[in-house]
C-alpha cells in the first residue's frame, strides 16, 4: 500500500532448523497504534530483530515508504528511520551520564560536533527536547538516580530526535507501575499525533486496551489475526494469541481429598484484592493468567521468596509463612521455578548433580556425599521420566531442552512434597517432552497438591484438574477441566467482563 | 578422530607436558631427578601452594580473593609481635594468627554479600587495609629479639622453640631430615581442600554456587553463608601460610612475602588446565603450584638468571588460561 510507513510481505527467518517465521504480512500506517500480540516463543522478538536490522530476512520483501528496506545493522536501520526501544531499558540510555547528555548524546557522535562540549548550548537544546517530549526531570540529574519510567521516556525522547518514520517499543511496559505507564501513554499519544507509525508490542491487556488502533496477532511464527475495525475485538485477539485446539490429552478430573494449601484473604500486593484459595490432595490446580497478572508473585510468596501484603496461608491446617527459600522447602513447599537456564540449570553441573541439588544432604554420610546412591537415585528418574541421555553424568549442556526440563521436574520429585509448584514448567519444550511431564505430574499427583502456573489454555487443559484464572492480582475465575467452556475462560484471561461470568463461587 | 585426540589433550596436555619438563630437566641438570632435589621444590611451593588453595575455595563460589599475600604477611608481623613483643607462647601465637585469618576472610565475605562490594574490589581494599595495619604496631620496623621499642625499652621476647619447629622441622624420609614441616603442611591442607570441594555436599553446592548462584539459591542453597564461608577459609589458610613463613625466617620481616598473592593466584588459575577440569580445583591448584616449582628449580640448575623467573611464571600462566578456556571451549562447541 502507498500510504504504509512500513510494510512487510512474506518474511521468512530460520535458525539451523527452527523455523521462526513463516512468511509474516504486516503493515504499518503513519500516526496510528498498532499493538502486536503473541504468547513467548511466537517469533514476536525475531520479527523486530528482523525489522531493525538485527538479523538479516532469508526470504520476503520489506519497503519502507514505498522505497525498498534491507537495513545491514541496526545503524543502518535507524538511519533510515527505523527506531526501536528495547525490552531492557538500559540498553538505551546511559546510567551513569546525566539527563541532558542523554538526551544529546546522538549530537556527541555527529561527525560535525568538534572536539570540545558545549555546556551551555547542549543543556539548552536538551531542555527543548524536553519539553517537546513533556519529558520534566531535573536534567541534571543522573539518569541511574531516576525511575524506570524515566529512563524509559529518555531512552523513547532519544530515539525521537532522529525524527523517525516507524517507532518500535517492545513491551515497555513490563517493569512499570500504573502511573508510569500512563505517563508513558500520554506520550505515545503526542507522537501519534506527530504520524508516527508505532508498533507496540505486548501482552498486558490494559495497556493494549489503551492504545491500540489495530492488532496483530502472532502464534508459531505466523500471524493468525489482524482486527482493525473498532471496536476492536480483544476476546478474539487473546483467542488467536493463546489458541485452544481441542487437544488429544484426556484428563481424568481428580477433585482431590483432603484440603492441603489453604490460602485466606491473602493480599499480592498492598491494595490488591484477597484472594482465597483451596488445593487439594492429588488435585492439579492451573493457575493461568497473563503477563501482569500475579502468577509469578504468588509462586514467589508461596516459595517463601517474598512476604504477602496481608492474609494468611495454610498448609494441612497448620500455619505456613516461610522465611526464605530453605524454610520454604524444609516445610515441604517446591517450586520448579520458570526460565531454567537463569533459575535452575547449573551448567557446569552433570545430571546427576543438577538433579539431585536440592536433596544433596540426604544423599550424605556425614557431609560426604553418596555418588553411588545419587547416580542410582538420577538413574530411577531418568527411566520414569523418559529421559534421553547417555548416563547420568553427562554434562547437563548435552541434553536438549525438553530433557533439560525434564531433569528440572524431576530434582522436586525426588522427595514426596506436600505443595509442589510448577512455574511454566513447558517453555521452551517440545510437545513429546510435554505429554512426558504431563503424565508423569498427574501420575505422581496423589499425596501433594500441585500448582501449575501456566500462560497457555492448551497446557492448562492438558495438565490440570481445575483451571484458576488470576487477572490484576485477583482470582476472577475458576472452571473444573470437564467440558470446559472455553469462552467463558478466555474471557476470564483477558478479563474482558470481571462481574459477570466466571466470579468466584 | 579430531575431537578425540583434542579431548585428549585438553585432559592430560599439562600432566604430560609437567612429566617432560621433569625428564627434561633430569637428563639436562644433574642432579635434578633425586629426593633433596625434590624435596627442596616441595618447600619451594608450599607456602605459595597453602595460599593458592584457599584462593581456590573463593574462585569455586565465582569470587575472587585478592587479600590473601596481605593476610599472610600480616600473620608474619602478628606471630612475631606475638611472640616478641608480648612475650606469649608458641600456641597463643598460632591462635592469633588463625583467629585473625578467619576474621579477615569474614569481613571480606560480609563486604561481598553484605554490602554488595564486588569481590575483586572489597578484597584489593582489604588488602591495602592489611599491609597498611600490619606497619603501625611497630611504625614501620621489622620486628626481632632485642629491637628497641617506643618506649626505649628491648623487646625481650623470642621465637619459641616450638613456633621454629613449623617451619624448620625436617622428617626422616628416605634420607635423614629430609621432608620439611611446611611440605607435610601443604599435603595435608591439599587433601583436605580436595575432599571438601570435590567429595563433600559443601563442596558441591560451592561448586553450584560459582556456576549459577541463583539456581542454587532457589534450591535452598544459603548462598550467603557458604561465600562467607569460602572467604573464612581463604582467611585461614592465608594465615597458615604466614605462619609458616615467619617460622622459617625467624623474624617478623616487614619486606618478606611481596610474590605470594601472584604465585599463588597463578597457581591456582594454572590448575584450571589439569586433566580438562576447566575450573578452579585443588588437585589442579597443587599441580599447578608444583609445576612452576619444578619449572624455576630446572631453570635454576641450568643456571638460568634469577630475574628470568618471574617472565617464565608469567608465560606459564598465560598459557595455562589459553589451554583452558580457548581448547575448552572448542571442546564443548564440538560437543553440540
Amino acid at each position: 500500500m502507498a500510504g504504509d510507513a512500513l510494510s512487510v510481505r512474506d518474511l521468512q527467518k530460520s535458525f539451523g532448523k527452527n523455523h521462526v517465521l513463516r512468511g509474516i504480512d504486516l503493515s504499518l500506517t503513519p500516526g496510528s497504534v498498532t499493538v502486536l500480540m503473541g504468547a513467548n516463543g511466537a517469533g514476536k522478538s525475531t520479527l523486530v530483530k528482523v525489522i531493525c536490522g538485527h538479523h538479516p530476512a532469508d526470504g520476503g520483501t520489506m519497503t519502507l515508504a514505498g522505497d525498498r528496506f534491507t537495513p545491514h545493522d541496526a545503524a543502518d536501520a535507524i538511519r533510515k528511520g527505523v527506531v526501536t526501544v528495547h525490552q531492557s531499558i538500559d540498553d538505551g540510555v546511559i546510567p551513569d551520564l546525566d539527563v541532558a547528555n542523554n538526551l544529546m548524546l546522538d549530537r556527541l557522535v555527529e561527525r560535525g560536533h568538534g572536539l570540545f562540549v558545549r555546556e551551555t548550548q547542549l543543556r539548552e537544546e536538551a531542555a527543548k527536547v524536553a519539553a517537546a517530549m513533556g519529558i520534566d526531570v531535573n536534567l541534571k540529574a543522573r539518569v541511574s538516580d531516576l525511575a524506570v519510567a524515566d529512563r524509559q521516556m529518555i531512552a523513547i525522547a532519544r530515539a525521537m530526535a532522529r525524527a523517525p518514520k516507524v517507532l518500535i517499543l517492545d513491551e515497555p511496559t513490563s517493569s512499570l507501575s500504573a502511573t508510569e505507564a500512563d505517563r508513558l501513554f500520554a506520550l505515545i499519544d503526542r507522537l501519534r499525533d506527530q504520524g508516527v507509525a508505532i508498533l507496540y508490542i505486548s501482552h498486558r491487556m490494559s495497556d493494549i486496551r489503551r492504545l491500540a488502533d489495530r492488532i496483530v496477532v502472532m502464534r508459531d511464527g505466523a500471524i493468525s489475526g489482524l482486527f482493525e475495525t473498532a471496536p476492536l475485538d480483544y476476546e478474539a485477539a487473546v483467542t488467536a494469541m493463546l489458541g485452544h485446539r481441542m487437544t488429544e490429552v484426556d484428563v481424568t478430573v481428580q477433585d482431590g481429598t483432603t484440603p492441603v494449601l489453604e490460602l485466606s484473604d491473602l493480599r499480592l500486593h498492598s491494595g490488591a484484592a484477597p484472594i482465597n484459595l483451596e488445593a487439594r490432595d492429588g488435585e492439579v490446580v492451573a493457575l493461568v493468567g497473563l503477563l501482569g497478572s500475579g502468577k509469578s508473585r504468588l509462586a514467589e510468596i508461596l516459595f517463601g521468596m517474598a512476604g504477602p501484603a496481608a492474609g494468611t496461608m495454610r498448609i494441612s491446617g497448620a500455619a505456613y509463612s516461610p522465611r526464605s527459600v530453605e524454610d520454604a522447602i524444609a516445610q515441604g513447599v517446591f517450586l520448579s521455578p520458570k526460565d531454567r537456564g537463569t533459575n535452575a540449570v547449573v551448567p557446569d553441573f552433570g545430571i546427576a548433580d543438577n538433579m539431585t541439588l536440592p536433596f544433596l544432604k540426604s544423599l550424605s554420610v556425614g557431609s560426604f556425599l553418596d555418588a553411588r546412591r545419587q547416580r542410582g537415585r538420577t538413574q530411577a528418574m531418568v527411566d520414569q521420566l523418559g529421559i534421553v541421555c547417555q548416563t547420568v553424568t553427562d554434562s547437563i549442556g548435552t541434553l536438549s531442552g525438553g530433557n533439560q526440563q525434564k531433569v528440572m521436574i524431576a530434582r522436586w520429585l525426588l522427595e514426596q512434597a506436600k505443595v509442589l509448584l510448577l512455574d511454566e514448567p513447558f517453555q521452551g519444550v517440545d510437545i513429546g517432552a510435554r505429554r512426558d511431564i504431563g503424565r508423569h505430574i498427574r501420575a505422581t499427583a496423589q499425596g501433594r497438591a500441585t500448582l501449575v502456573f501456566l500462560a497457555e489454555i492448551d497446557e492448562a487443559l492438558e495438565i490440570a484438574d481445575r483451571i484458576v484464572v488470576l487477572h490484576e492480582n485477583a482470582i476472577v475465575g475458576e472452571h473444573r477441566n470437564q467440558n470446559i467452556d472455553l469462552a467463558a475462560l478466555v474471557a476470564d484471561i483477558s478479563g474482558s467482563d470481571i462481574p459477570t461470568t466466571g466470579a468466584q463461587p | 578422530m579430531n575431537d578425540r585426540l583434542l579431548d585428549f589433550a585438553i585432559r592430560y596436555g599439562f600432566l604430560i607436558l609437567l612429566v617432560g619438563l621433569i625428564v627434561y630437566f633430569s637428563l639436562a641438570a644433574p642432579g635434578f631427578f633425586g629426593p633433596l632435589s625434590a624435596a627442596f621444590v616441595l618447600q619451594s611451593v608450599a607456602i605459595t601452594g597453602i595460599l593458592a588453595l584457599g584462593v581456590t575455595c573463593t574462585l569455586v563460589v565465582g569470587g575472587f580473593d585478592l587479600s590473601i599475600g596481605a593476610v599472610a604477611t600480616s600473620a608474619l608481623m602478628l606471630s612475631a609481635y606475638s611472640m616478641v613483643i608480648l612475650e606469649h607462647s608458641a600456641i597463643v601465637a598460632v591462635a592469633l594468627c588463625l583467629g585473625m585469618g578467619a576474621l579477615v576472610g569474614f569481613i571480606n565475605g560480609l563486604l561481598i554479600v553484605k554490602f554488595r562490594v564486588p569481590d575483586l574490589l572489597a578484597t584489593l581494599g582489604m588488602m591495602f587495609l592489611l599491609i597498611g595495619l600490619q606497619r603501625i604496631p611497630t611504625q614501620g620496623n621489622s620486628i626481632a629479639t632485642g629491637m628497641t621499642l617506643n618506649d626505649g625499652t628491648v623487646a625481650e621476647g623470642t621465637f619459641s622453640a616450638a613456633f621454629l619447629w613449623l617451619g624448620r622441622h625436617r622428617f626422616d624420609l628416605f634420607i635423614e631430615r629430609l621432608l620439611p614441616m611446611p611440605v607435610v603442611i601443604f599435603i595435608g591442607i591439599a587433601v583436605l581442600i580436595w575432599l571438601f570441594l570435590g567429595f563433600t555436599r559443601h563442596g558441591r553446592l560451592m561448586y553450584a554456587i560459582g556456576s549459577n548462584a541463583r539456581a542454587a539459591s532457589l534450591v535452598g542453597t544459603p548462598v550467603n553463608a557458604y561465600k562467607i564461608a569460602a572467604y573464612m577459609i581463604s582467611g585461614v589458610t592465608a594465615s597458615i601460610g604466614g605462619i609458616l613463613l615467619a617460622a622459617r625466617l625467624g623474624r617478623g620481616d616487614i619486606a618478606s612475602g611481596n610474590n605470594l598473592l601472584l604465585d599463588s593466584v597463578a597457581a591456582a588459575l594454572i590448575g584450571f588446565a589439569v586433566l580438562g577440569a576447566a575450573r578452579p580445583n585443588a588437585f589442579g591448584t597443587a599441580i599447578g603450584a608444583l609445576f612452576v616449582g619444578i619449572l624455576l628449580q630446572g631453570m635454576t640448575m641450568m643456571n638460568a638468571p634469577y630475574y628470568t623467573q618471574d617472565f617464565v611464571k608469567g608465560a606459564v600462566l598465560v598459557a595455562a588460561l589459553v589451554f583452558t578456556f580457548y581448547l575448552s571451549s572448542r571442546r564443548t562447541g564440538a560437543g553440540h
